[in-house]
Order: structure tokens, then C-alpha cells, then sequence
């Protein structure tokens, strides 16, 4: 079934405050093995001239998370979650994220299309300071599988 | 740590190669850290009955990874301004201990204002590119 493009526009309320540990960062980081100093002292950061240790380019995922469970969870928009599949990415960072950093996330339909069966919507999460700084700019492309697959 | 300046690079040139591997244990400390427990990453029974070959790597596993040949290369992760990908094809990790491997290799193709420059990345596997239109804009001292 094909997403109604009266959705695209819509906008979700702000997130809670997602809080920057810097344990998270460290973990992250070696999750992805990434050993680089900047995300696991404090001190390197420091010295690179940031207030406290970095996260790593794509961490914004973690912090959007939520928000973008408020589209693929819509009842309205009434995607098959089985059927999702991430279909691209992008992170603009205006500034990096920093450990300490109090962040929110608002999330909206920036576009939907078809093409060959397949459903794609475009969701993009700002997130901002809690003192109201553009931090960040996420889109991720879901695509939702039509149930007849088109060969 | 010694940071590239714009003056020291030019359209063409190519970053240092790295190859990166995924066992299952990766699999599930991203999950982990990452909050991403979809179940097609770590159970191979149901990776199966939807048809993909094995567990799968988490898309944004592979894009965290391969971005490294970028921020290893320029000395400050803090430094990338814009960074996208398209997830072309998924990345299976058998349960062995070899695991999954992906070459990655990176050049710049665009220099822009303000010692801006504009990367792009490959990553293939098995001879196949998982990630297309991978690019990364990172921002130079002066």
C-alpha cells in the first residue's frame, strides 16, 4: 500500500533530553573500533580545542534514535516494519556533538515517493541544544518493501 | 597529532587503504551500543527465514567503520561537516572467525571554499561495493 504523500510535512514533537555521557561515546566508539584518543580521553580532546571528548561522526544515530521511531511506529503512516530496510544516510554536523552536550531531537517527513513497488520516505531529525543550537542535521531514507516484489 | 592542511592535498589524491573485519561479536557490541537490536543481526535463524544469506551487518556499523579511513587519515574525527552513504548491499558475517572483511579505500574528488574538501569513499566486499555514493566533506586547516 502506498504511503499517503499528504504525510510529507509532518513534524513530531520534540524528544526528551537525550544526555551525552561520556561513557556512551567511549562505548560507541569501540563498538565501531575506533581507538582514536579524542573519543576516549578527555585530555586529547582538550588539546584538539574541544570542551570535552568528541563522538565519533555517526553518533547522532544513537541520539535520533528515538525520534525516528515516532515515524516508523505511526500508526497514520501504518508502515510494515518487517518490510523497512535502510536505504541511505546522511549526518551534517554543524558543530561535533561533545560529551556533556543536552540534546533534542525533532523528527519530520521531508519526502515520499514509489518506485517499482518500493515505498521511500525520507525522514530528517534535527537536533538541537538544549539552549536551542542546530547541532545537527540527520536524514535517513527508509524503504519499505512492497509485498509483491517486482523482478 | 598532526593535522592535513588544504594546501597539502589536491583533487585526485588518495587516502591510505585500510581493511576492516566484522566477526559476530561486533555485531552484537553495536547493537549494544548502538541501541539497534533489530533481530536480523544476531539471530541467524530468522536472518535465514527472511531470506538473506546469514546475520547481517547493521548498515550504520559498516558507515561508522568505513568513515575511519577519513578521520584516521586527517587527525581530528571532529572535523567531518557532512557525511552520507547509500547501503547498496548487505554485508552477511558468517559465524567463523575470519568473520566479514571490506576494503576500504578513499581520494578527493572536490576541493571547496573555506579549506573545505569533499572525499569519497569505497567500500567493497567479496569483490561487490556494499556502500555507494559514500562522500564525506571534512574541513582542512587552513
Amino acid at each position: 500500500m502506498a504511503i499517503n504523500p499528504e504525510f510529507i510535512g509532518r513534524t513530531y514533537p520534540p524528544t526528551q533530553v537525550y544526555s551525552v555521557g561520556r561513557e556512551k561515546i567511549r562505548e560507541f566508539s569501540l563498538a565501531l573500533g575506533d581507538l582514536s584518543p579524542c573519543f576516549h580521553v578527555v585530555d586529547s580532546a582538550l588539546e584538539l580545542g574541544y570542551p570535552d571528548l568528541v563522538a565519533p561522526p555517526t553518533f547522532a544515530v544513537v541520539v535520533t534514535m528515538s525520534a525516528n521511531e515516532q515515524v516508523v511506529f505511526d500508526p497514520d503512516l501504518a508502515l510494515d516494519y518487517t518490510r523497512v530496510v535502510h536505504g541511505e544516510q546522511r549526518f551534517i554536523a554543524h558543530r561535533p556533538i561533545f560529551a556533556g552536550d543536552e540534546l533534542t531531537s525533532t523528527v519530520s517527513v521531508d519526502s515520499i515517493r514509489s518506485a517499482a513497488g518500493n515505498d521511500m520516505i525520507t525522514v530528517k531529525t534535527q537536533v538541537h541544544s538544549t539552549s536551542g543550537e542546530l547541532v545537527s542535521t540527520v536524514y535517513s531514507l527508509l524503504v519499505s518493501r512492497g509485498v509483491e516484489e517486482v523482478s | 597529532m598532526t593535522l592535513i592542511s588544504f594546501s597539502q592535498v589536491h583533487v585526485g589524491l588518495e587516502l591510505p587503504v585500510q581493511e576492516f573485519v566484522f566477526v559476530r561479536a561486533d555485531l552484537i557490541k553495536y547493537a549494544g551500543a548502538s541501541g539497534d537490536f533489530n533481530i536480523i543481526h544476531w539471530n541467524e535463524r530468522v536472518a535465514l527465514e527472511v531470506g538473506l544469506p546469514s546475520v547481517i551487518a547493521h548498515g550504520m556499523l559498516t558507515m561508522g567503520t568505513v568513515i575511519r579511513v577519513v578521520t584516521d587519515w586527517l587527525g581530528d574525527p571532529g572535523k567531518v561537516i557532512d557525511y552520507s552513504a547509500r547501503f547498496t548491499r548487505p554485508i552477511p558475517v558468517p559465524d567463523s572467525n575470519e568473520g566479514a572483511s571490506i576494503k576500504v579505500s578513499a581520494k578527493i574528488t572536490e576541493l571547496l571554499e573555506n579549506d573545505r574538501a569533499v572525499i569519497a569513499i569505497s567500500a567493497i566486499h567479496n569483490e561487490v561495493t556494499v556502500l555507494a555514493k559514500t562522500l564525506a566533506t571534512v574541513q582542512l586547516a587552513p
